[in-house]
């Protein structure tokens, strides 16, 4: 099964078992996605359950919004996160305030997918990665599927949750292969180990994971051991696995594509120097996207984004 | 202007027009108390007063059921106490007491009401109009014959969320009811100087939907347009829009010094004050006197007492619950 399948095959599961659950976006019907993700869901559910909405990113995710407050649950696809900031408002002044601010009278259950990312030259308005905004956000949860499992099982888990969660699919992950496991829905907010290792830890998420494994087995050519974190979720952030892993390995490489300045990786780094610093036998490093807005040219558009050469590079410099 | 009787207005018998007569003062003297316990230090923040406005919240109002839920801006007191939101949960939240409505966590902008589907004051202009549409939405889905009244000013039509979701409003069919307070300013910005159309009803009629303007100083002239709108809405074909035309008496909000209009226009407005024009018309059909305008004050005054008691005896929240209600289930 691919990642784009498992996707699909959460949200079918999800409308088949819950007549609350619903899909709206951009091209989500006749289309069946941008990225053919609700490819056959208009067939299967009908046009009051995949709703194919006008270029209204705004009012479509804050009709979602609305919809949550009046019973249902709601699944909003945006085309990709460079448009979601066209839906910003909702997203932050209400969906993550509204609990807060009605004294817990209200919830928001609104799970919103968006692709990611960069590698498919669609240059600086397609491509950025911007997860890191929205796990800044309190009032929603924000998590990251790297792989075909958590595809299916962080969708199927961000339903359950009572309050508005921001999926982020790489759209370079859509065609990737794999186990999408039992549907055994899983927690929200826990990391996981990808690779053990006892030299140094890799920690990141999203569509960097791929790069950061074959970073990973590189170095276990040069007789290094990477242990490979995949944060899954970014807010809430599973510090405990990052800590437990940093007090095995020692030192500590963060690598997401996001740009350098103010990212995510940052906010990870700081979390160590909080909870861990006594372990670390070196500075944390970040391996991350150029500053630059993402160029088309495909020689430029991958020297924007981390390879595993650069993150061999960065683990190298720590030893 | 004049207050006409028409068959559709059922606000002609004596009780009823008593009852917005005295919803309309109870706004207007919860306002003029608002703005007191402002300059004293009581209330803090942003505090935007109605006063001038009552007539739209207090018409509107009348043709709503409980079922059907009610989306507000920042200017939101009115609409919240016509709802029947009690005074006293609305004063104490202006105090940020934890008896407040929103148990102090969103003040004079943020009034909610899960029990009376009172869906919040919303402090980014046009921000509720989607949330309205989705809440309407989740009522046609469930097949619930619930109507979304979504309230907004004129400074909302600016923005690109009004015609996106009057466009969405009417492509889906979705039982809203749009009310547009038309009080000619956005803040200090007339509407003259930011609309190249400033009949706003005709913009909503460019998308499809029923829309007409409504004297907005005539509280029986309000409600009886509500009604054949609710009326209309409720039969399934979609939304209707009201351009509700009023003034705002005082500054936009306490810090607004007016530079921006008239003393004399401002003068020609409360000429045609809506609590003076319902009260000469109630006099002119033999249904009030000063003895029971009397009494009527002396009872809304009671009302204001009660909720300042209310505000003053309310607990502060402990600062140890500062995070709860961030997330479900996170409570103190």
């Amino acid at each position: 099964m691919t990642y784009r399948e498992a996707v699909r095959e959460a949200m079918r599961e999800a409308m088949r078992a819950d007549p609350r659950v619903f899909l709206m976006g951009e091209d989500v019907g006749k289309y069946g996605g941008a990225f053919s993700v609700s490819h056959g869901m208009l067939a299967e559910f009908g046009p009051k359950r995949i709703r194919d909405t006008p270029l209204s990113e705004s009012t479509f995710v804050g009709a979602g919004i609305g919809a949550a407050l009046g019973g249902m649950r709601p699944i909003v696809e945006i085309m990709t996160i460079n448009f979601s900031l066209l839906a910003l408002d909702q997203i932050v002044n209400n969906a993550a305030t509204l609990r807060h601010m009605s004294g817990g009278q209200f919830g928001v259950p609104l799970v919103l997918r968006m692709a990611t990312g960069g590698g498919r030259q669609l240059a600086a308005q397609h491509s950025h990665s911007l997860e890191g905004w929205y796990a800044h956000i309190p009032g929603i949860k924000a998590a990251a599927p790297a792989t075909v499992a958590d595809a299916r099982g962080l969708l199927l888990a961000a339903l359950k949750e009572p309050d508005p969660v921001v999926l982020f699919e790489h759209a370079t992950l859509y065609p990737l292969e794999g186990e999408s496991e039992d549907g055994t829905p899983m927690q929200f907010g826990r990391a996981a180990l990808r690779r053990a290792g006892r030299d140094v830890s890799l920690i990141t998420y999203g569509g960097a994971l791929g790069k950061t494994l074959r970073a990973a087995a590189l170095l276990a050519e040069q007789g290094i051991e990477a242990e490979v974190i995949d944060l899954r979720s970014l807010r809430p952030l599973d510090t405990e696995t990052i800590f437990t892993s940093v007090a095995h390995t020692h030192r500590a490489v963060i690598v997401e594509e996001a740009w350098k300045t103010g990212g995510f990786a940052a906010e990870v780094s700081a979390c160590i120097m909080e909870g861990a610093f006594d372990a670390l036998d070196a500075p944390v490093v970040r391996v991350c996207g150029a500053e630059v807005p993402m160029p088309y040219a495909p020689q430029l558009e991958q020297a924007a984004l981390p390879q595993p050469e650069a993150i061999v590079k960065a683990v190298q410099g720590l030893f | 202007m004049s207050i006409h009787k028409t068959a559709a207005t059922p606000g002609t018998e004596r009780e009823h027009a008593l009852a917005l007569l005295r919803q309309m003062l109870l706004i207007r003297r919860f306002e003029e108390k608002s703005a007191e316990l402002y300059s004293a230090g009581k209330i803090r923040g942003f505090l935007h007063l109605y006063i001038g406005e009552e007539a739209v919240a207090v018409g509107t109002m009348q043709a709503l059921t409980k079922e059907d839920a009610v989306v507000a801006t920042y200017r939101e007191h009115g609409q919240a106490l016509a709802r029947g939101l009690p005074a006293g949960k609305i004063m104490a939240e202006m105090y940020g007491k934890a008896n407040g409505c929103s148990r102090g966590r969103g003040g004079s902008m943020h009034l909610f009401d899960a029990g009376r589907r009172f869906y919040g004051g919303y402090a980014i202009v046009a921000g509720g109009l989607p949330v309205a549409v989705g809440l309407a939405l989740a009522d046609k889905l469930q097949e619930r014959q619930a109507v979304t009244a979504c309230f907004f000013g004129d400074g909302a039509v600016a923005e690109g969320e009004f015609h996106e979701s009057l466009n969405l409003a009417t492509l889906w069919r979705l039982p809203v009811l749009f009310l547009c307070e038309n009080n000619l300013y956005g803040m200090g910005t007339s509407l003259e100087q930011s609309e190249s159309q400033t009949d706003i009803h005709l913009k909503a009629q460019n998308y499809n939907m029923l829309a007409e303007a409504v004297d907005g100083m005539d509280v029986l002239a309000v409600e009886s347009a509500t009604q054949r709108a609710v009326a209309q809405v409720r039969r399934g074909d979609g939304p209707y829009f009201l351009e509700l035309r009023t003034y705002r008496y005082r500054a936009h909000s306490m810090s607004d010094p007016e530079l921006y209009r008239s003393k004399e226009e401002v003068a020609q407005w409360r000429g045609r004050d809506p609590i003076s024009l319902f009260d000469a018309y109630l006099r002119g059909q033999g249904m009030l006197d000063d003895v029971e305008l009397k009494a009527l004050e002396a009872d809304v005054a009671n009302d204001i007492d009660w909720a300042v008691a209310e505000a003053e005896k309310g607990e502060w929240e402990p600062v140890a619950d500062l995070e709860r209600d961030v997330y479900a289930g996170v409570a103190a």
